[in-house]
């Protein structure tokens, strides 16, 4: 515990970092903390209930905007690092970060190189509980999968507490408050839950990190993230992991099989 | 209970072309009744509709002075702009008004008025103009300067050469620097600075000023040199609305809602409010 | 106020009459972790063991999407049909707890303030409302905070505190309640004296002073401590869609080609874009600004205008949120400046 805060506050004082983002005690677990000053830096705590993804914060202008910034990683956190720098939304000279290394200890990673790395070695945490919701859903026929996600999503009420929590939905006007043309229609009804999610599926295709903030976030509990999982296991079946070879949606080669479009 | 949601429907009697991209529609109440009914002083506003895209907020550009009609000003800029402007002459909008607050035209009788207007701000200063000039004898001294970017920006070109032409007007014009024509006779500069060379006299006068933030920012300072008290001086506030009755929460200003507090606020109370505009 | 008594059975089998005399039934139903509001079908469906709903049953006067008319082209003309009210179900909101009662105040100010909208006041004049008195809560409930309580009766018709395993101390408070009363007394029986409500209501401890926060945030519209406070606010509408007043909302349009109806749909003030003007100018750009509003709506605005509090301590907005913007918490930090 003590070594957060003793290598925030040396980040802090060193002028290392202007903001050191980590967790502190919340009303019933760990919360997101924003530290500025060191003396600040011992309420941070950093231990595996800070399972959540602070990572979300890096691409957000009224708190980064112009300065150096320190935060500490969960595995998911750090595999969204990665793909922010991949997609160009971070600077390695801004950022400083802890993430936990196999022997408990903590480490200091200053490129994307070392957190590519780094995440590499890293077992993934394991969640049966999701795996065994989606076998359940493949056990579905299609109708039956139909019926499960329009009772789910007709709950949708639209707070967008899944497309805030996403590390990578940093884009500032979304796909569904574009109006000219209006793709997705605003409100909040069964068809529309329904195509507003679809759309942010296949805009995480090959970019989303597995994390679950999106379900995790959701306040009526719409299991939202199968969605996404699902998605990224199909991308890995088909077009690799993500990262290797850039994004599946937005990367165009020459030697792309084209003999779907006619 | 009547529906506050529901529209008028009006008919787009006539449309006149202004500047690139603005233009005015002339709304005639499709209801003979509901056109006897309606009342509305300068200053107010109202939500215009094309069916099938959505509502937009304009102040209500005619004087109530002129009775028959209304009339809106606008640019297209959004969704609903970008509608209303492909509508022609005949068909049928929405319009949900008058909402809002008005110009205290009441107390300033027997006063002189200013009006300094800059761009798409002067259709709801165009209202209070009419207004004034069509009961001529509650004023003294009736003095307008307009600016626009360029020559071709300025709206309502016609009435201008009406209100240049007039003898108890007196009219100053002005395009940006680089906005004028060849045969331009107008004045070249910014509004803040031509208004300090007009330098017109704040003794008995209320000065109506609209225009876009920065011109607003601008030409307080100057209008406070020659000596205009803030209680003296009157604007019309912008912010987004969707209901213009108080209740959707997004146009407020501080405490003060621009649909009910506004959207004419004297610099006296502007200055209460937080920048929140 | 009239005193009575009713068990559980001759509860259900009430309820049951009032939904056999075609009356909607809306009331809390657990559904795996979580329990909300819905139209039931079966009293069955009920639950009595949570402690508090994830929403609010604010939809039920103020539906998430809600059609105000609709309108038909045909060729230069426009046709409209009026928002109708003759379809809306007589209601009956059963099990709701004081703090959502009590929230159909600010509502109802929001709502009519100087104009009256009619949606709301359609639905809402269908509406009953029984209550089910508190006999428990957890750290997030701050009702006696804000002026209420668990066994406060304000809003409610009638309110009901459970008081023995399988029985209810029945009160009955407007003369909406009494009028249900009179259709449905066969169910009731006579309260007995010595019962006393409080005895089996839960302590909620006050936290703050509700006075001195509505004095103290509206003298603070400048001041660090929003920055501070949300830094952590990712900027959903969360906290706003579970809140039992908040009612800020969104105006679209459904369009269908020549036919298609006028939407009013939530929002809220804690979105990026709520006040975005067309020109690309956003008079509360920051999400800093956009918490102040929240809280200064709530706690300043409306006490001012409206002569209500936008609170009523349900302690839902902190529930939902992902990030833990505790409110409570939030208010005794702003108490203390």
């Amino acid at each position: 515990m003590n070594d957060i805060i003793s290598q925030a506050r040396s980040l802090l004082e060193n002028k290392t970092v202007d903001i050191f983002i980590g967790y502190e005690k919340g009303t019933r677990g760990p919360r997101p903390a924003f530290i500025s000053k060191s003396e600040d830096a011992d309420k941070l705590i950093f231990d595996e209930s800070c399972s959540g993804n602070l990572a979300v914060y890096l691409t957000r202008k009224d708190l980064t905007e112009g300065k150096k910034v320190g935060i500490s990683a969960s595995y998911y956190a750090l595999k969204n690092l990665a793909l922010l720098f991949d997609e160009c939304q971070l600077k390695e000279e801004n950022l400083r970060v802890i993430a936990f290394s196999g022997n408990g200890d903590l480490k200091l990673l200053q490129s994307a190189e070392e957190i590519k790395q780094h995440v590499e070695g890293m077992p993934a945490p394991v969640n049966p509980a999701v795996e065994e919701q989606i076998r359940k859903i493949e056990a579905m026929t299609l109708s039956e999968r139909w019926a499960f996600w329009t009772e789910e999503l007709s709950r949708c009420f639209k707070c967008y507490a899944c497309r805030w929590a996403c590390p990578m939905c940093y884009c500032t006007k979304c796909i569904v408050e574009v109006n000219r043309p209006q793709w997705v229609q605003p409100w909040a009804g069964t068809l529309t839950n329904i195509e507003w999610q679809i759309n942010r599926v296949m805009h995480m295709a090959g970019r989303c990190s597995e994390c679950g903030a999106c379900g995790a976030a959701c306040p009526l509990g719409i299991p939202i993230y199968l969605l996404n999982k699902r998605m990224a296991d199909q991308v890995k079946e088909n077009f690799g992991k993500p990262g290797e070879e850039g994004n599946v949606l937005s990367t165009f080669k020459p030697d792309d099989k084209e003999n779907f479009i006619v | 209970m009547n529906n506050i949601y529901l529209p008028y429907l009006m008919t787009i009697e006539k449309i006149t072309e202004e500047a690139p991209g603005v233009k005015t529609f002339r709304l005639k109440f499709k209801d003979e009744g509901e056109a006897q009914a309606f009342r509305f002083k300068a200053g107010q506003f109202a939500e215009y509709s094309s069916f099938g895209e959505g509502e937009c907020t304009f102040c209500i550009a005619s004087s109530p002075t002129r009775e028959g009609y209304v009339e809106c000003t606008f640019r297209e800029a959004g969704k609903v702009t970008s509608a209303l402007t492909k509508m022609e002459e005949g068909q049928t909008m929405g319009f949900r008004g008058p909402f809002g607050n008005t110009f205290p035209m009441d107390e300033w009788k027997g006063k002189n008025l200013l009006f300094i207007a800059g761009g798409i701000a002067l259709p709801p200063m165009r209202c209070v103009i009419w207004n004034a000039l069509d009961t001529r004898d509650n004023f003294k001294n009736i003095q307008i300067l307009y600016g626009a970017k360029s020559v071709a920006d300025l709206v309502y070109k016609h009435e201008l050469k009406e209100w240049e032409d007039r003898p108890d007007v007196k009219f100053t014009v002005t395009v940006d620097p680089g906005g004028e024509t060849p045969d331009w006779k107008g004045e070249i500069g910014f509004i803040p600075s031509v208004l300090e060379k007009l330098a017109p006299s704040a003794e008995n006068t209320i000065a109506i000023v609209c225009g876009p933030p920065i011109m607003i920012k601008l030409s307080f300072p100057v209008l406070d040199k020659l000596g205009f008290k803030p209680e003296n001086i009157y604007t019309t506030l912008e912010n987004r609305m969707k209901c213009g009755v108080g209740k959707c929460g997004r146009c407020n200003v501080g405490k003060m809602y621009v649909c009910k507090d506004g959207p004419v606020f004297s610099k006296e109370q502007l200055d209460t409010l937080p920048p929140e505009y | 106020m009239e005193r009575k008594y009713i068990n559980r059975h001759s509860l259900m089998n009430c309820l049951k009459k009032v939904q056999a005399d075609g009356v909607s039934l809306y009331a809390p139903v657990a559904r795996g972790e979580q329990t909300d509001f819905r139209f039931i079908t079966s009293v069955d469906e009920i639950s009595f063991g949570h402690i508090q709903t994830t929403r609010s049953a604010k939809a039920v006067v103020f539906p998430c999407t809600e059609k105000l008319f609709s309108y038909k082209k045909e060729k230069n003309d426009v046709k409209l049909r009026d928002y109708d009210a003759d379809e809306l179900p007589d209601i009956l909101v059963f099990g709701i707890h004081p703090c959502d009662a009590v929230g159909f105040g600010p509502l109802a100010g929001i709502f009519n303030w100087d104009t009256q909208d009619k949606p709301y006041n359609e639905r809402r004049k269908r509406i009953t409302l029984i209550s089910l008195a508190c006999n428990r809560a957890d750290e997030y409930c701050f009702c006696t905070s804000v002026g209420g309580g668990p066994g406060n009766t304000e809003g409610s018709d009638i309110q009901l505190t459970p008081v023995k395993e399988d029985g209810y101390l029945v009160e009955i408070i407007t003369d909406k309640g009494n009028e249900w009363y009179e259709k449905y007394g066969s169910f009731f029986e006579n309260a007995a004296e010595d019962i006393r409500k409080e005895d089996y209501l839960v302590e909620i401890p006050v936290k703050f002073d509700m006075e001195d926060i509505i004095r103290k945030v509206s003298g603070v519209f400048e001041n660090d401590t929003w920055r501070l406070q949300s830094e952590r606010c990712i900027g959903c509408g969360a906290c706003a869609f579970v809140c039992p007043t908040c009612a800020c909302f969104d105006i679209q349009e459904d369009a269908h080609g020549k036919t298609g109806n006028r939407i009013r749909c939530w929002d809220s003030c804690g979105f990026a874009l709520f006040t975005l003007h067309t020109s690309g100018h956003n008079p509360r750009p920051k999400q800093s600004q956009r918490w102040r509003q929240r809280i200064m709506h709530k706690f300043s605005y409306m006490p001012e205008r409206l002569s209500v509090v936008g609170c009523t301590g349900c302690g839902r907005c902190s529930r939902a949120c992902p990030v833990d913007m505790n409110l409570s918490d939030n208010l005794k930090m702003l108490n203390l400046l």
